[in-house]
């Protein structure tokens, strides 16, 4: 983290559905190679606020600066966002008539304009990063859940994002299925990759995260780095909070 | 009877439908009525000193000539409707997809222009349509009687096909768009290699549905006198007066053609779901 230019930069960023504030004036600032982890309770706007830096939602003030480009109108820049930012759903979205290589070229093929020979070495190659090299030729239905989410990641990976943007990536799995999904996250963290996740992982969290996020009501309540907010949250809130998800 | 029926014990009424839903009686019951209707028409045509001819009538789908074998005159026209519907079908699904997109679609003008058209479509009777196209544009544009026929068709088949479309789509999981907008592709890409590859699975019941609809509205067209299976049989009865055995066997044609298609069509249905 040498480079003290911020790659995401939201300044007081609101969203608004109807009279209801999913985001209200949300500042926060990412380093290059730097890891977040967002928490809070649900409906807090933790799902809008990383789905507003790709713009899969829209912000209606404030401004989001992503890798140099302002996020607005312009579907140019939008795309060129997008191509740096790789984005992880709950639900894997894996495109169910495509066998999972086609999955992983469609990006690099139709978006990065690769040669096939080309975007196939790639996503073998991302393939053996998740540890599924062997399933390539499978459709997504064939595969378990934790399976589908590494292919997911892989595929997001092929675009060679330059940030990681995951949304609850475990909530969807079977608990003997979350580790291996996590020890994938864990090691794309070691290769200094930035990650924005949201996640009530704690464990996960502790391991990688740079820097702690609590969401509360569409605003955030407090930015810690995770040793501290783990042993002595500044907020009654995120106490409150902790205590409900580390309970068991 | 309604009240006999709701009277009647609960057994008793459970043991009339099992019976009646056996496949032996449902068969028995099919063949009974058909009977009683063949038997009124054979009746009915005796009582009118009707001349059945049957024996003309394969000459009139397959002619044997010196040469050997030749399609007759119903089969030429059987053709000429098969390739009408297909140009019509072709015309009809590259337009509805059009509007399915503009109704989708961001612009308002886009939305507004599908809307009308339509609103127009559903509400002109098909008849009228055609003779729009004839007699309106046919001298306006240079259309002859084949090609207003395809475009009237077309149009009219577009608005449903177009709303099949639509649902297709709208079928298809909100997060596979999520999905395709993260790793960049365009609108245009998403459509053409995430959404409609799945939403053909959807489409296909309804589009066959369709595809048999335009086959038997395509003898509409018979009325502006393009050769085709309707025109033709009315033809031939003109020269030879065999109006029940024609129309049975233009109906016939009809029929085999449109349960071939439909037959067709749920083999390649299997193949949609195994494949997926
Ligand atoms: N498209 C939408 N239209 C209306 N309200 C919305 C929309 N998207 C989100 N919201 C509302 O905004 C609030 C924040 O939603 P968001 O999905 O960001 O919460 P979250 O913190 O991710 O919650 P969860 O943990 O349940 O995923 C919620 O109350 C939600 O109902
Ligand atoms: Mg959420």
């Amino acid at each position: 983290m040498t480079d003290l230019t911020p790659i995401i930069q939201m300044t007081d960023v609101s969203r608004i559905f109807g009279d209801f504030r999913a985001l209200d004036r949300v500042s926060l600032s990412v380093l290059p190679g730097e890891r977040v982890v967002v928490c809070g309770p649900s409906g807090s706007g933790k799902s809008t606020l990383i789905r507003c830096l790709n713009r899969l939602e829209s912000h209606d003030s404030g401004t989001i600066i992503v890798d140099g480009i302002e996020l607005g109108e312009d579907t140019r820049d939008i795309r060129a966002v997008r191509q740096e930012v790789g984005m992880v759903f709950q639900q894997f979205n894996l495109f169910p008539h495509l066998t999972v290589l086609e999955n992983l070229t469609l990006g690099p093929i139709r978006v990065r304009r690769m040669s096939r020979s080309a975007a196939e070495e790639l996503a073998r190659n991302y393939l053996d990063r998740v540890h599924i090299p062997e399933q390539a030729d499978k459709f997504p239905a064939q595969l378990s859940g934790g399976q589908q989410q590494r292919v997911a990641i892989a595929r997001s990976l092929c675009m060679e994002p330059r940030i990681m943007l995951f949304d609850e990536p475990t909530s969807a799995l079977d608990p003997e299925m979350i580790n291996e999904v996590l020890d994938v996250m864990v090691e794309l963290a070691g290769t200094g990759m930035t990650m924005i996740c949201v996640t009530h992982e704690m464990g996960f969290a502790r391991k990688v995260a740079h820097k702690m996020v609590f969401m509360e009501a569409g605003r955030i309540a407090e930015i810690a780095p995770p040793e501290a907010f783990f042993s002595n949250p500044s907020s009654a809130r995120a106490r409150l909070f902790l205590d409900q998800i580390l309970e068991h | 009877m309604p009240d006999t029926a709701r009277t009647m014990p609960l057994v008793r009424r459970l043991r009339w439908r099992r019976l009646f839903g056996t496949r032996a009686v449902s068969v028995l019951i099919y063949v009974l009525v058909m009977w009683l209707i063949v038997r009124a028409a054979l009746q009915g045509a005796a009582a009118m000193g009707y001349n059945w001819q049957w024996y003309r009538i394969p000459d009139y789908v397959l002619e044997r000539t010196d040469a050997g074998f030749q399609p007759g005159e119903l089969l030429v026209g059987l053709g000429a409707t098969l390739l009408l519907s297909a140009s019509a079908f072709a015309l009809a699904l590259t337009m509805g997809l059009v509007v399915a997109l503009l109704r989708l679609s961001d612009l308002v003008i886009g939305r507004a222009t599908a809307r009308v058209f339509l609103e127009i479509v559903r509400n002109v009777p098909l008849l009228v349509l055609l003779y729009v196209f004839y007699y309106v544009m046919g001298p306006i544009f240079g259309l002859n009687r084949y090609l207003a026929s395809i475009l009237c068709l077309g149009v009219y088949h577009a608005a449903l096909v177009s709303e099949i479309i639509r649902a297709g789509i709208n079928s298809v999981a909100r997060g596979q768009w999520e999905a395709a907008t993260s790793i960049g592709m365009t609108r245009t890409q998403i459509y053409r290699f995430v959404i409609l590859p799945q939403s053909v699975r959807f489409m296909l019941p309804p589009l066959t549905g369709e595809a048999v609809n335009m086959i038997k509205s395509s003898a509409i067209v018979s009325v502006i006198a393009v050769a085709e299976l309707t025109t033709a049989g009315r033809n031939i009865i003109s020269d030879t007066y065999l109006s029940f055995e024609i129309w049975f066997t233009v109906a016939a044609l009809y029929l085999a053609v449109t349960l071939c298609l439909s037959m067709l069509v749920a083999r390649l249905e299997d193949r949609f779901v195994l494949g997926s």
